[in-house]
């Protein structure tokens, strides 16, 4: 498919006569044509997305489940499942404490560190820049159980390196405080999106402005505040729009937490994985999914409203 | 042009992909045969992995050989907990894929019949299931783990038998005998309180909690129930917030509030593992473990956390009743066995073979190749058994003490559900939860998985 992308000159060249009207057909293809090059692109987002989708949907309205006679003859039980989660107390535990991780762990943890780091680095060059991006990618490229592993061994209550660097042995991280520990594990982990993304809007930011406003007197501060956040805010929101949806469909802190103790980081993914496939409950869990796609389409909403107004 | 190259891609494409379904397929007339167990190289149940690796494979490879049949068979391992386990072979099953002959807990038989996941094996090899000879050495209980609907639907692979393990050096630290015998659950807690004065940091470790799944209500609460007098199941209906539940979750409220066990050990996602590891690290007094726990973890040869000196360290009680005859049918001891299946899957191209490498690897001389060298196990056949338990102490104790005494869990579908509602109102209880409250809790959960209040016996 690549190479059949890389060849538009041989076909402006065929098509001489139509490039000439320059209307909405830009790369002169005419309709059936432009419809022929889609078509793969549709067909791979309808069996692969919206047919999913759709699936879990329908599974949401049936009693559906993982083992027994209902894996084998599901029953059509209308709203149940939906009904069942929103009265269910666990599911709006989970919900909350999807939204602390979110809050915490990507808007206030990844994007205030990302974007600090990508400021404080910005004029830099040299090898103490290229020692810290080296460290923060790195932390994002290895693979989720690797890294996992080495969590569980730094926050081990009896032998984790944490412990004993603290003199604190015995001291249970993940136990007393799972969120915590989750939230900061997730920030660690994921900066190095935010400080890319941020490193690069920084570099479209005249610095004629950044002079001029420092030959005003501005404090660094509101240089800031009135020069680079302006200049930056759709890349602020974009980056927020992203981390947040990833964060919130997030799946790595079960090989931290497992969800646990007694469901105290039991995070809307982690939720979805136990009810559904470790307790078998899979209409109720595709019910549960259901909801939470909704709840990102909100979030996405939300932020792209916020983009559009952008003058 | 373009259109063309799309073409090309596309058919380039296409040929990779019939390319590999095709590749599975395997050619010529030999005849591929997977067998699947959850068991490692060096990791879960390394001496079973290692069995059937380098033993059952070239053997029956060899044996069908003779016969003129070219077999090769794969071994496929997993080294999971058992419910990830159970989760990874449901969704195999769902697919129609999986290994030819697997292995499943007894209790998973129930809900993968009702779901079509197994089928009864006369309907999947015809006459020779029922006339294998092995079923002549196969002890009536043990036939019932294999049984759904008076249908046999795998071949049993042994059954077990759960005790009370306890340190001896950190007992005679405490002062307490060498072949103690608890025979009340208060004897078990004043051993606890004087294991606690004497520094041991984990007196007793009843499993509790969601986290170690199945093993919180084999070696948990369900041999408590019994030894309360109290039963999940009793002649199709369940039991709710019943006395004997709330008597067993007030020894949890006694171990884990009392400070005699570590409340937390139960809350971790690898709690089970780290009980074993501290147990083998002399940390922990009195710990209730089936069998498995002395072959496969503290095994000096090749268990998870072996212990050089397990069989002079480590010594084993009879869970006792609450008191003296207050266990089920009225026993002064009691315990809960369990044990695993093989079967074939129906979505086997061979299942006759499939049936052949599954009863060989339970044949009389397999058995024995596999218990050879301090592997022993309880195997279903009483031929067997008789041979080799004969040197290994705590299999012999369990064979002639345990197994007479002990009970089943509900062959139903269900239970697993159940069970899982029963672990929770040991985390609540481990959590600092009031017993009636947990019990409470547990009744109302259970209405919603049995179908309603008239499936449940009022307490």
């Amino acid at each position: 498919m690549a190479q059949a992308t890389s060849s538009p000159p041989e076909t402006l060249d065929e098509d001489a006569p139509a490039r000439r009207s320059y209307s909405s057909d830009a790369a002169g293809l005419g309709r059936l044509r432009a419809g022929v090059f889609v078509a793969p692109a549709l067909l791979l987002i309808a069996a692969f997305l919206v047919f999913p989708a759709l699936w879990v949907l329908y599974l949401g309205l049936t009693n559906y489940r993982l083992t027994g006679i209902a894996a084998a003859e599901p029953q059509f039980v209308g709203l149940d499942n939906f009904i069942d989660a929103v009265s269910n107390p666990v599911f709006w535990n989970s919900t909350w404490l999807t939204v602390q991780f979110v809050l915490g762990s990507a808007v206030i943890g990844q994007v205030g560190l990302g974007f600090t780091i990508a400021w404080l680095l910005r004029d830099r060059r040299g090898p103490l820049k290229r020692l810290v991006e080296g460290l923060v990618i790195l932390a994002w490229i290895l693979p989720s159980a690797v890294v996992s592993f080495l969590w569980v061994a730094l926050l081990d209550r009896d032998g984790g390196t944490l412990n004993a660097l603290l003199g604190l042995p015995g001291f249970a991280w993940l136990l007393d405080h799972p969120m915590l520990s989750i939230i900061i594990f997730n920030t660690w982990r994921g900066t190095a999106f935010s400080m890319m993304l941020y490193g690069a809007a920084l570099g479209n930011v005249p610095p004629s402005h950044l002079e001029s406003a420092r030959l005003a007197g501005a404090s660094g501060w509101q240089q800031l505040r009135d020069v680079v956040f302006p200049h930056i805010r759709g890349h602020i929101l974009t980056n927020l729009l992203l981390i947040s949806l990833w964060t919130f469909n997030d799946f790595t802190p079960f090989m931290i937490t497992a969800g646990g103790p007694d469901g105290k980081s039991e995070i809307l993914a982690v939720h979805v994985y136990k009810v559904a496939l470790q307790s078998g409950e899979l209409g109720y869990g595709a019910a549960v999914s259901t909801v939470i796609l909704l709840i990102n389409l909100v979030v996405a909403v939300f932020y792209l409203r916020l983009l559009r107004s952008k003058k | 042009m373009a259109l063309r190259k799309v073409a090309a891609v596309i058919a380039v494409v296409g040929i990779g992909l019939t390319a590999c379904g095709q590749s599975s397929g395997g050619g010529g007339d030999t005849i591929e045969l997977t067998i699947a167990q959850n068991a490692i190289a060096g990791g879960k149940n390394a001496a079973a992995a290692n069995f059937v690796a380098n033993w059952v494979v070239p053997q029956f490879e060899a044996a069908q050989k003779a016969k003129g049949k070219d077999v090769k068979v794969k071994f496929v391992p997993s080294g999971v907990d058992d419910e990830q386990y159970k989760t990874k072979l449901s969704l195999d099953l769902k697919s129609g894929k999986g290994a030819d002959v697997i292995d499943i807990d007894g209790i998973w038989a129930g809900e993968f019949a009702e779901a079509g996941y197994i089928k009864p094996l006369a309907d999947l090899v015809g006459a020779e299931a029922d006339g294998w000879s092995g079923w002549a050495q196969i002890p009536e209980s043990v036939q019932g783990l294999a049984t759904y609907n008076g249908k046999k639907y795998a071949l049993p692979i042994g059954t077990d038998g759960r005790v009370l393990y306890f340190n001896k050096t950190l007992f005679q630290k405490a002062g307490l005998p060498a072949d103690w015998q608890p025979k009340s659950w208060q004897e078990v807690l004043d051993a606890g309180t004087k294991l606690k004065s004497a520094g041991v940091p984990v007196p007793i470790q009843i499993n509790a909690g969601t986290a170690m799944g199945e093993a919180t209500s084999m070696q948990g609460v369900l041999p408590l129930l019994a030894g309360a007098g109290g039963e999940v199941q009793k002649d199709g209906k369940w039991t709710g917030a019943s006395q004997p539940l709330k008597d067993a979750l007030g020894l949890y409220q006694k171990i884990y509030g009392g400070g005699l066990g570590d409340p937390q050990l139960q809350q971790e996602a690898k709690g089970r593992d780290k009980s074993f590891q501290q147990f083998a690290e002399g940390k922990i007094g009195i710990l209730m473990e089936g069998d498995y726990f002395w072959r496969g973890v503290i095994n000096p040869k090749d268990g998870v956390a072996p212990m050089a000196d397990r069989d002079q360290t480590v010594g084993y009680a009879l869970i006792p009743a609450m008191e003296p005859g207050k266990g089920i049918r009225g026993q002064d001891f009691v315990s809960m066995s369990g044990g695993a299946l093989r079967t074939i899957n129906p979505n086997s191209k061979h299942p006759k073979e499939a049936f052949e490498l599954l009863t060989f690897t339970l044949s009389p001389e397999a058995l024995k190749e596999e218990t050879k060298g301090g592997n022993v196990r309880i195997t279903p056949r009483t031929d067997v058994n008789k041979e080799i338990l004969a040197g290994e102490p705590l299999l012999t104790f369990i064979s002639d003490k345990v197994l007479p005494l002990t009970a089943f869990r509900p062959p139903v579908a269900v239970y697993p559900q159940v069970s899982v509602a029963l672990q929770e109102a040991t985390a609540a209880v481990a959590g600092g939860t009031a017993p009636d409250q947990a019990a409470a809790a547990y009744q109302k959960k259970l209405e919603g998985i049995v179908g309603g209040a008239g499936n449940i016996i009022a307490p």
